[in-house]
C-alpha cells in the first residue's frame, strides 16, 4: 500500500514535469559475463523477473568481464545503468567512497528475505555499516586432483600439511608434478597464498594483512612463505608457470602430468571440456597447517549493485530483492555450477557443489580473494611479489621489503 | 598598401578596390581555410591532450568523477614526480626501454645487409623481395602471438630445437634474464623487413657513375660500401633510424600481448608501464600514469627535436 | 649497380645464391610457416604434442569456419573495417588540404606548423591517452566506432599531411603560377588541378593508412570495450583467451586478422612501397 502510493506520487510527479520514461519502468542492466552458461543462467533469472513485472521494460548489455572491470569506471558517472554487476569487498571500495554506489540498506532492513537470509555474507557487502549490492553468487576454491593418479598411486585425501607434502614427493617419485599452476595473470599465485596463510595464521591475519595491519615483513607472513618453500621442494608446481594462463595450466592436469590444482570451482567446466570426466576429478579441502586453527575458507562473490546516478532506482530495488529470493538464487547457481549466498536457497546436486557446500557453510569465515580484499595497487605488487617468489625462492627478503614500502604507500 | 599610402584628401572612392573583402586577401586566408580542418582535429586530439596529460601528472587521481560530476582529483604537485624517483619498476621500466633502442637499432645493419643480398636481377627476385617484407604488414599483435607460441617451451619450435639437442629449453618469456630480449628479438623481425625496404628503394637510385668511378678507384666490396654506396644511402639511414628509434620507444603491443610487462614487471617498459598504472585491472592511477607518459614524453621529444633540426636543415636548402 | 650483379659472377656462385636465396627465405618465414602449419592440424594433434611434424591430417577449412561459427570475429572484422575505411578517406582528405596549404602558400606559420604535424606523429602514444580516453568518455563517443575514427583521423593526419606536403611541393609551381593569373579561385585551382596531380600520392596513403589503422591495438584498447566496436586485432586477445589451448585456433584467427592488410600490400605494392620509402631518396 505504502509502495504504491509512493510509486503513484512519483509517476504523477514525473508526469507533471515532463512525459517521460519514468511511465514505462525502463530498467538498464549491466552484466559481465557473456560466457554461455553464466549467461544463460542470468538470462533465465531475467526473464522470470519481466514475468513478475511486466509493466518495467528491461534492457540488458552482457559485456566482456575484463572490459566490464575498466569500463564500469566511465559508465558509473557518464551513463549510469539502474543495475550494474560488481565485486563486493576492497572492491567496491572505490565506487562506494567516490559516492557512485547507491546506499541499499533501507532494502536489506525492510526485505524479510535480506534481513534474514544473507547473514554469513553480509558483512561483506558492507562498508562503513551500511549495505551497497545484493549477492548472487559465490564459489569455493580448495585443491582439485585428480583422482585416478591418486588412486593408481596409493594416495589418499591429504588431511594435513604433513600428508600434503608426503603425497608431493609420492607424486614427484612417480614422475607426476604435484601442483599446475599458471601465474601469467598473478590472481592463481594469490590462490595458493591465501590458503597457506589462511592454515598458518588465519582468517584475522589474512583480513589484517589486507587491510594493511600486519607488515609482510612479519615473522607470522614469513613463515607463510617458509611453507611455500617446503612445498615447492617436495616437489611443487610445474615448470614454466609464469608464462601459462590458468586455462593453460590445465593442459599437463588434463595429461596426467600434474596430479592437483589450487583453484576455485569454476575450473571444473573447463576440466570437464577438455575431457576429464566426473571420475577422474575430486575435490579436497586445502589440508590443515596449524593444528586447531579454525578453519576459513576462500569463498568470493558476485554481486548487483545500483549506481548513485541511476535514473530508475525503485525499480532497481525491486530487481535486487527479487534477485535475492532463494528460488531464483536457487535456479541461477544450479545453472551456472556454484554456490547460492541465500541460506534458504537449495543447492545444486552435483557432487562438486555439494562438496563445496559441506566446505563454505562450515568455515569460520569467508575470505573474499587476495586480489578483492586488499586494493588493487597493493594486489598487483603482492601477486608480483608471490610470482618472483615462486621463481626466485632466495629473494624473499627483497621482496617483503620491497611490499612493505609499496604497504605503506599504499595505506597511508 | 597603395590605398593607406594615399594622402587624406584625396577623394574617397575613386581609388577604392571593389573587390569583395575575400578576393582582396584571398592569399592570405585561402591557406587558413584549407588548413582548419586539420588544425582542428589536431589540436583537439594531438596537441591539447598533450598539456592536458602534463597537467594531470600533477594530480593524485582514480579516474573516478564524484556523484556530483566534479573530478575527484586531488592537486600534489610534482608528489607523482617524487614516487617515480623511488619505484623500481619505473626503473625497470627505463632500463629495458635503453635494452629496446640499443637492440632495436641493429634492424638498420640487418636491413642493409638484407638488402644488399636480394639488390639483384634474378628471375622472381620482386617476389623475393616482397615475401621478405612481408613480416612488416602483419600486425605486432599477431607477430606477438606467433613468437610466444615459437618460444612455448612445451610445444613451441624452441622447445623441440632444444630437445633436440637434448637441452632443457629454457623457458624465453618466463624468465627475467631472457623476457626482453625474447621480445625484442621478435620485434626486430618486422622491423628488419621495413629497413630493408627503405635500403632496397635507396640503393636503386645509388647513381651508377659514382659506382664506376670507384669501381676506377679500384675500390672494391667493404670499402666501395663505406666509401661511395653508403655515403649515398644517407636519406634511407636517417629515415631507417627515425623510425626505429620511434618504433623502440612506442613498443608496446608486443609486450601486452607476449607477457604484459611480467613476469612480475621485469619485460616492462614505459609505455606499458605507463598503461598498466592508468588502465589495467589494478591501475587507474590516471595520475601517476600520466607523469610516466610525461617522462616518456620528453625523451621523445629530445629525439623529435633532432629529427626536426635536420630536416629543417633540409629545408633551408 | 651495387653490389656487382650476380651475372658478372663465376657460375658457381650464380648457382649458390640461387640455392641458398630460397633457403635464406624459408628460414625468414619459418615463424609464419610453423604458424600457418599449426593452424591447419586437428585438435587430436595439438592434444598429442603433434606441433612439429607432418599434420596427421589437413583441416584448414574446418578450422578457419571454426574461428568465425566459435567466436565473434564476423562482428570484429566488420568492426575493422568500420574504423578502417573512414578513417582513410577523412584523413587523406584533410592531409590534402592541410599539404596543399602548406606546400603552395608562402606565409610565415606555414614551416612551424608543419613542424607541429610531423612532431605531433611522432609523439607517444601515452602522453594522448588518459585525455583522449575522458574526452571520448565525455562526448559518449567512447566504445564507439565514431570515437576511434575521429581519433585515428586526427592523429594520422599529421603523417598524412608531411607526406602531402612534400608531395606536392615537388609538383611545378609554374601551373599554379599560371592559374592564378588567369583567375582561377584557389579552391578550383585545389581541386581541378592538384587533386588530380596527387592521385599516386593518395593511393600510396591510402593503402598505408589502411594498414596502419587495421594493425592499431594500442587505441582499440584503450577507446573500446565489449564487442560492439572492438576491431579484430584487438580482441585477438580476447579470441586467445576463449580458445585457449586450443592453438589450431589462435593460430587461424591470427592468420585471417593478417589478411587484409596483407591482400592491400600485395594488390598496392608499388604505391605501398612508395609510401614507407617517402623521403630515402631525396637528397
Amino acid at each position: 500500500m505504502y509502495k504504491s502510493l509512493i510509486r503513484a506520487t512519483a509517476t504523477f510527479g514525473a508526469a507533471a514535469l515532463l512525459a517521460t520514461t519514468a511511465f514505462a519502468g525502463d530498467l538498464i542492466i549491466n552484466f559481465d559475463d557473456p560466457n554461455p552458461k553464466p549467461k544463460a543462467g542470468f538470462e533465465a533469472a531475467v526473464e522470470k523477473f519481466k514475468a513478475a513485472n511486466p509493466d518495467i521494460n528491461v534492457t540488458v548489455n552482457i559485456n566482456d568481464r575484463e572490459a566490464h572491470k575498466t569500463a564500469i569506471r566511465n559508465f558509473l558517472s557518464a551513463d549510469a545503468p539502474d543495475i550494474t554487476s560488481w565485486y563486493p569487498g576492497n572492491r567496491m571500495a572505490p565506487f562506494v567512497n567516490a559516492g557512485q554506489f547507491e546506499d541499499i540498506s533501507d532494502l536489506w532492513a525492510s526485505d524479510p528475505n535480506l534481513s534474514t537470509s544473507f547473514e554469513a555474507i553480509k558483512p561483506t557487502m558492507t562498508i562503513d555499516g551500511k549495505q551497497w549490492g545484493v549477492p548472487y553468487s559465490y564459489y569455493q576454491w580448495g585443491i582439485y586432483y585428480r583422482k585416478d593418479i591418486f588412486d593408481k598411486m596409493g594416495i589418499a585425501e591429504p588431511k594435513t600439511w604433513d600428508e600434503l607434502l608426503a603425497a608431493s614427493k609420492k607424486l614427484k617419485e612417480g614422475g607426476v608434478t604435484p601442483i599446475t599452476i599458471g601465474t601469467k595473470f598473478l590472481w592463481t599465485a594469490a590462490g595458493v597464498f591465501d590458503y597457506l596463510n589462511l592454515r598458518t595464521n588465519g582468517y584475522e591475519v589474512h583480513n589484517d594483512l589486507t587491510a594493511g595491519k600486519i607488515k609482510y615483513t612479519d615473522p607470522r607472513i614469513k613463515e607463510v612463505f617458509v611453507k611455500w618453500k617446503e612445498l615447492m621442494d617436495a616437489g611443487g608446481f610445474v615448470e614454466n608457470h609464469a608464462t601459462m594462463s590458468w586455462q593453460d595450466a590445465l593442459a599437463p592436469f588434463v595429461k596426467g602430468e600434474a596430479a592437483m590444482y589450487v583453484m576455485g570451482n569454476f575450473a571444473v567446466a573447463s576440466m570437464k571440456d577438455a575431457g576429464l570426466t566426473e571420475d577422474q576429478i575430486d575435490f579436497f579441502q586445502f589440508p590443515e597447517i596449524t593444528p586447531g586453527l579454525p578453519r576459513a575458507e576462500e569463498a568470493p562473490a558476485d554481486a548487483l549493485f545500483i549506481p548513485a546516478k541511476a535514473k530508475n532506482k525503485e525499480d532497481a530495488r525491486k530487481f535486487l530483492a527479487f534477485m535475492a529470493q532463494p528460488e531464483i538464487q536457487s535456479e541461477w547457481n544450479k545453472t551456472i555450477g556454484q554456490l547460492p549466498p541465500n541460506s534458504k536457497a537449495a543447492v545444486g546436486d552435483d557432487k562438486f557443489i555439494q562438496e563445496g557446500f559441506a566446505t563454505v557453510s562450515t568455515a569460520s569465515g569467508l575470505a573474499q580473494f587476495y586480489d578483492r580484499d586488499a586494493p588493487a595497487e597493493m594486489a598487483k605488487a603482492g601477486m608480483e611479489g608471490f610470482q618472483e617468489f615462486m621463481i626466485k625462492p632466495d629473494r624473499l627478503d627483497k621482496i617483503l621489503e620491497r611490499l612493505d614500502k609499496v604497504q605503506a604507500k599504499v595505506y597511508k | 598598401m597603395s590605398v593607406t599610402a594615399l594622402p587624406e584628401t584625396s577623394v574617397p572612392g575613386s581609388m577604392v578596390d571593389n573587390r569583395s573583402w575575400y578576393q582582396r586577401n584571398r592569399l592570405r586566408v585561402a591557406p587558413w581555410l584549407f588548413l582548419a580542418p586539420a588544425i582542428i582535429f589536431f589540436t583537439i586530439y594531438v596537441i591539447a591532450p598533450i598539456f592536458q596529460s602534463i597537467w594531470t601528472s600533477f594530480f593524485e587521481w582514480n579516474g573516478l568523477n564524484n556523484a556530483d560530476g566534479t573530478s575527484s582529483a586531488k592537486w600534489i604537485g610534482l608528489g607523482n614526480y617524487v614516487e617515480l624517483l623511488d619505484d623500481e619498476d619505473f626503473y625497470t621500466s627505463l632500463y629495458n626501454n635503453v635494452l629496446w633502442l640499443v637492440l632495436y637499432l641493429l634492424a638498420v645493419p640487418a636491413g642493409l645487409f638484407i638488402a644488399l643480398f636480394l639488390n639483384q636481377t634474378v628471375t622472381g627476385m620482386r617476389i623475393y623481395k616482397s615475401l621478405f617484407f612481408f613480416p612488416f604488414v602483419i600486425s605486432q599483435v599477431v607477430v606477438g602471438l606467433i613468437f610466444s607460441w615459437f618460444y612455448n617451451p612445451n610445444f613451441g619450435i624452441v622447445g623441440e630445437v632444444w630437445r633436440f639437442f637434448g637441452a632443457a629449453p629454457p623457458s624465453i618469456l618466463g624468465d627475467e634474464d631472457l623476457v626482453t630480449y625474447g621480445i625484442i628479438f621478435a620485434g626486430l623481425w618486422p622491423q628488419i623487413a621495413y629497413c630493408m625496404i627503405l635500403y632496397l628503394t635507396g640503393l636503386n637510385n645509388v647513381s651508377p657513375d659514382q659506382v664506376e668511378a670507384g669501381r676506377l678507384d679500384h675500390a672494391k666490396g667493404w670499402k666501395m660500401l663505406w666509401y661511395v654506396i653508403l655515403p649515398q644511402l644517407k636519406p634511407a639511414t636517417f629515415i631507417a633510424v627515425v623510425v626505429t628509434v620511434i618504433g623502440a620507444l612506442r613498443s608496446f603491443d608486443m609486450i601486452a600481448i607476449m607477457t604484459q610487462g611480467g613476469p612480475y614487471g621485469s619485460s616492462n617498459v614505459l609505455s606499458y608501464y605507463m598503461f598498466e598504472q592508468a588502465l589495467s585491472e589494478f591501475g587507474f592511477r590516471m595520475g601517476y600514469g600520466s607523469a610516466i607518459a610525461t617522462v616518456l614524453f620528453f625523451i621523445m621529444l629530445f629525439f623529435i627535436s633532432y629529427f626536426l633540426w635536420s630536416m629543417y636543415q633540409d629545408e633551408k636548402r | 649497380m651495387f653490389p656487382t650483379p650476380i651475372e658478372k659472377s663465376s657460375p658457381g656462385i650464380q648457382t649458390t645464391y640461387k640455392v641458398f636465396l630460397p633457403i635464406a627465405l624459408f628460414i625468414w618465414l619459418l615463424p609464419l610457416l610453423a604458424i600457418f602449419m599449426t593452424s591447419v592440424r586437428s585438435a587430436g594433434d595439438i592434444n598429442a604434442g603433434n606441433v612439429f611434424g607432418w599434420p596427421t591430417s589437413f583441416q584448414m577449412l574446418q578450422n578457419y569456419v571454426a574461428v568465425f561459427t566459435e567466436s565473434e570475429a564476423t562482428t570484429y572484422f566488420l568492426n575493422s573495417l568500420k574504423i578502417t575505411i573512414p578513417t582513410v578517406i577523412l584523413s587523406v582528405a584533410m592531409a590534402c588540404l592541410a599539404g596543399y596549404a602548406l606546400a603552395i602558400y608562402r606565409f610565415k606559420a606555414a614551416l612551424p606548423l608543419f613542424f607541429i604535424f610531423v612532431a605531433g606523429n611522432f609523439v607517444p602514444f601515452q602522453i594522448l591517452m588518459v585525455p583522449v580516453r575522458q574526452l571520448s568518455v565525455e562526448t559518449g563517443l567512447y566504445n564507439t566506432v565514431t570515437g576511434l575514427v575521429l581519433f585515428h583521423a586526427a592523429f594520422q593526419t599529421g603523417f598524412c599531411t608531411l607526406f602531402m606536403r612534400n608531395f606536392i611541393k615537388a609538383l611545378p609551381f609554374e601551373l599554379i603560377e599560371s592559374a592564378r593569373i588567369e583567375g582561377v579561385g584557389e579552391f578550383r585551382i585545389f581541386w581541378h588541378l592538384v587533386l588530380p596531380l596527387v592521385r599516386p600520392a593518395i593511393a600510396a596513403l591510402a593503402v598505408l593508412i589502411f594498414t596502419f589503422i587495421w594493425n592499431d591495438y594500442f587505441w582499440a584498447t584503450v577507446l573500446t570495450n565489449g564487442e560492439a566496436s572492438k576491431p579484430i586485432t584487438a580482441a585477438m586477445k580476447a579470441l586467445n583467451g576463449q580458445f585457449v589451448s586450443r592453438w589450431h585456433l589462435v593460430s587461424a584467427a591470427s592468420l585471417l586478422a593478417a589478411v587484409p592488410p596483407v591482400v592491400m600490400f600485395f594488390l598496392m605494392q608499388k604505391h605501398f612501397i612508395a609510401g614507407l620509402t617517402l623521403g630515402a631518396t631525396k637528397g
